[in-house]
């Protein structure tokens, strides 16, 4: 994959548009589940991770194709993620219904760290609840965890993707799990 | 479990990233078989990755391709060019060399100034060189902005360069050149050029 990968690279820096097209279909989904699961809402989630491969297109020719891309672009679309998160901007899309909960919508999201009233988590389906815990991590536990357990990522990958050292990846994933393990419990 | 040592739940987490070495781990299944209370954090540790674990793959939405397609940038010629000058240094350097070449060439193009190889036995008259009968000129003349009439003999080559050739019964051992236009003269220059650098190789 990563030959054909390469291939499509050179014939975009190149000035082939088109090809970039076969990138972005390699690619979309695991990305666009990265945003999801860091974001947690889908309109969100789908324009950061365009914006991502859109930033991937103009920053191509910075690109080291020695390495994988995979992990270019996931710490692109990680730093992207960060970065709203951080911003904390009010443009969540408040009325959009949260599908499988039965007219939950985002409401009941935001602030997505506020802990939900005990019996609406316990009606919750399991999908929901599983994004819920999760948008309760911090986030800096919430990147490592998504990219752990979620993408299946190696912890070397993970730290190149985050630029962190393994062994702050390492603690990052400890506590993590510690504050899901809580999490989990207090219900 | 507040009597348990910190480096037991360290140990989980190792053994949980797979990269636990065998002696801790026998420390730690030691330990578990004798403690309940660590035997259920690592319980509800592994709950918690199964937990995670059950996520569902998410897809990105449909257009989610042509969507991306159509935010890309359309004609970025700036970047384009740049592009091409890193992809191409070769024809870069090239044409930066060919411009100073041509214009050097350019800047030697004569001006309006009446100019001629001086040799001691021509006689000028007005803007006219003339070679006079029975005289003999050894070596090439040049002459810019006028005319030239040869009566006697040339031993070389005659340039006319904005000027006119005029002779009748002259004799000129080399060949007779009358140039006017600029790319004439550029075609000479480049000749000449030629010319002295094969003579280096002549000698």
């Amino acid at each position: 994959m990563d030959a054909l990968v390469n291939k499509r690279i050179k014939q975009v820096l190149k000035g082939d548009q088109n090809a970039f097209s076969d990138i972005v279909s390699l690619y979309q989904h695991k990305l666009y589940q990265i945003c999801y699961r860091m974001l947690g809402n889908k309109q969100e989630a789908e324009d950061i991770a365009q914006e991502a491969f859109v930033r991937a297109y103009i920053n191509l020719h910075t690109f080291d194709q020695k390495r994988k891309f995979s992990t270019w672009l996931f710490r692109i679309a990680t730093n992207l993620c960060i970065d709203r998160i951080r911003k904390k901007k009010p443009d969540y899309y408040l009325d959009a219904e949260v599908p499988g909960t039965d007219g939950l919508d985002m409401y009941s999201h935001i602030p997505a760290s506020e802990q939900l009233p005990e019996e609406t988590v316990e009606k919750m389906e399991l999908q929901d609840r599983i994004q819920y815990e999760i948008s309760r991590l911090p986030d800096k536990y919430r990147s490592v965890i998504v990219l752990k357990y979620i993408e299946e990522l190696s912890l070397q990958e993970i730290s190149e993707i985050l630029d962190m050292p393994l062994g702050t990846v390492k603690t990052r994933i400890h506590r993590g799990r510690e504050a899901l393990r809580k999490q989990l419990n207090n219900l | 479990m507040s009597t348990c040592p910190q480096y037991i739940v360290d140990y989980m987490h190792e053994y949980l990233d797979g990269d636990i070495s065998r002696e801790h781990e026998q420390q730690l299944k030691k330990h578990l078989q004798v403690c309940s209370d660590c035997q259920q954090h690592m319980h509800e540790l592994s709950d918690t990755i199964a937990f995670v674990k059950s996520a569902a793959h998410i897809t990105a939405p449909p257009h989610f391709e042509e969507m991306v397609m159509k935010r890309l940038p359309k004609h970025k010629n700036r970047v384009g060019v740049q592009r091409w000058f890193r992809q191409h240094p070769i024809i870069v350097a090239a044409a930066v060399f060919f411009l100073f070449m041509s214009a050097t060439l350019l800047s030697s193009y004569p001006n309006d100034e009446f100019s001629f190889t001086a040799k001691p036995n021509l006689i000028v008259d007005g803007q006219t060189v003339i070679v006079p009968e029975g005289e003999v000129v050894e070596g090439d003349i040049v002459v810019k902005n006028g005319d030239i009439v040869i009566e006697g003999a040339v031993n070389g080559n005659v340039t006319v360069i904005n000027g006119q050739y005029m002779a009748s019964t002259s004799v000129v051992t080399g060949q007779i050149e009358e140039i006017d236009q600029v790319f004439e003269w550029l075609w000479y220059e480049i000749k000449d050029m030629a010319n002295d650098f094969m003579a280096l190789f002549e000698k």
